[in-house]
């Protein structure tokens, strides 16, 4: 059985493209993904990504079965501090990437999964509880917000006594929200266009009363309500990973550019296969390439060099609405990874040139 | 959405206007809708006879890729020229400006399989 998440009926009133994800019915689009997209860019945007999975980690040695399943330093957190980290299995492969939120320094934490790997990643971390902590999986409650964009501190702060501008990246307060509480309002995202994300739990009419709130004070700003479509291309543009596209259990992290995530100060399952690779060197790496010749790649497109031989393939492609060109992400044979090493992407018996370039594709300006 | 009454319709989700030999296709309202923003059209089969059925081209959306369907068998003798610049003329006017191609058509008898717009309407659930 399909599920829905709190905010469809204001989908399905908005005209919404809804498609299953994640087996969720969720909006990829309202009215067009490139107007949606450069609505986030230069104004703001509001997303639903309530689908997401989140767990609450708690009890004495917490922090403990936070440190084993993932790869990040959770010990660095201090309360209202996140941190982007990734679970990997014993030979070093990424069940999921996910944020580490510190609630309680060592004794409550939450954790924010793929909606694709709620059940898979809660089983994980159950069957690698040694340390009693409690594991509780608050998804199906929990609403998550994304409102995202230059103006989107200046949509929320009238509702809010917390200086949104005062909150620094990968930081977040619990507080009140409109009569409700906890809100949790964290200055994360997945588009790279600034803005916060917030999390609270539906309950006498929340999510109604926080959505419409919230589409009444963007009005001004000329928000848009944006899809699953518009924040696929806004990451991307990033250089940000997708789980399923760029990450799943036969990468590693260190081969998909997360070695800033994998910390050898502390033990991890899958930390002895990872030690052995950063030795010995990856085969394979991530890269960013933009087409210089017409076409989009799509995932599983094969990646060749200048004379034609296969030397990877492609995780993800679209067409950049900020920068009016395709482009995409890939692994390739690590001698081909350096930016601006021109390689041909496979399109449909076609082989189109393109271009390796260094990530984000969108520079800071 | 729009289902103009003159014209005829594929499962595809292609539309023909016939005029006397030749005729104009494109892609359906339903069909720029259901592919989002379009970012380009590739036709390369100028001059070419081709089939009911064959793939003339493909049009290529920020989120998907679709190939494009002969409604019946024709020659190719024009391609809209503005469409290699301009791709988002097939999601502003599908029926309009974002025509496709302009074909002679090779057996009209052909145009009797096609659906009506009512027809059509219903295929689409609309």
């Amino acid at each position: 059985m399909i599920k829905v998440t709190p905010f469809h009926a204001f989908h399905r009133a908005a005209g919404a493209h809804m498609a299953a994800f994640a087996g969720y019915e969720m909006p990829i689009y309202y009215t067009s993904i490139q107007e949606e997209h450069l609505a986030v860019r230069q104004r703001a945007g509001l997303f639903d990504v309530s689908h997401m999975g989140e767990f609450i980690i708690r009890g004495p040695q917490a922090l403990d079965l936070v440190q084993l399943v993932t790869t990040n330093d959770a010990a660095k957190l201090s309360d209202g501090q996140a941190q982007y980290s990734c679970m990997t299995h014993e030979r070093g492969g990424v069940l999921d990437d996910l944020i580490v939120y510190c609630i309680e320094k060592q004794k409550v934490y939450m954790l924010v999964v793929n909606a694709a790997n709620i059940a898979a990643d809660r089983e994980w971390i159950i069957q690698h509880n040694a340390f009693d902590a409690e594991v509780v999986d608050i998804s199906e409650k929990t609403c998550l917000l994304a409102l995202q964009g230059p103006a989107a501190l200046n949509i929320l702060q009238p509702f809010t006594d917390v200086d949104l501008i005062k909150l620094p990246y990968y930081r977040f307060v619990k507080t009140s929200l409109l009569g409700f509480k906890p809100v949790l309002i964290s200055a994360t995202g997945y588009t790279g266009a600034g803005g916060v994300e917030l999390y609270f739990e539906n309950k006498d009419q929340a999510a109604e009363t926080i959505w419409q709130a919230l589409t009444e004070a963007g009005k001004p700003y000329d928000m848009k309500l944006a899809g699953l479509g518009a924040r696929d291309t806004l990451r991307l543009e990033m250089g940000y990973c997708l789980y399923g596209h760029e990450l799943n259990p036969d990468i590693t992290p260190l081969e998909a550019g997360l070695g800033w995530i994998v910390k050898w100060n502390k033990d991890f399952i899958g930390k002895p296969a990872l030690l052995q690779q950063k030795e010995q060197g990856i085969a394979r790496k991530l890269v960013g390439f933009r087409l210089i010749e017409k076409g989009i790649p799509r995932q599983d497109y094969s990646i060749l060099d200048m004379e034609g031989r296969p030397i990877g393939h492609v995780t993800s492609g679209s067409f950049s609405p900020s920068l009016n060109q395709p482009i995409g992400l890939g692994y390739v044979e690590t001698a081909y990874a350096q930016p601006d090493t021109p390689i041909q992407i496979r399109i449909r018996n076609q082989n189109v040139k393109a271009v390796v370039t260094s990530l984000p594709f969108l520079k800071k300006s | 959405m729009k289902f103009p009454e003159h014209l005829k319709y594929t499962p595809e989700h292609e539309w023909i206007a016939v005029q006397g030999d030749t005729a104009t296709v494109g892609i359906t309202d339903f069909a720029q809708r259901e592919l989002g923003d379009i970012v380009y059209v590739d036709i390369p089969s100028a001059g070419k006879e081709l089939d009911a059925h064959a793939p003339f081209g493909t049009v290529e959306a920020v989120k998907t890729v679709s190939e494009l369907y002969m409604p019946v068998k024709g020659t190719i003798i024009e391609i809209n020229p503005r469409l290699n610049e301009a791709p988002e003329l097939v999601n502003q006017d599908p029926y309009g400006e974002g025509w496709m191609i302009k074909i002679r058509l090779s057996d009209p008898s052909q145009l009797n399989e096609l659906l009506a717009a009512e027809q059509y309407q219903q295929l689409v659930g609309n």
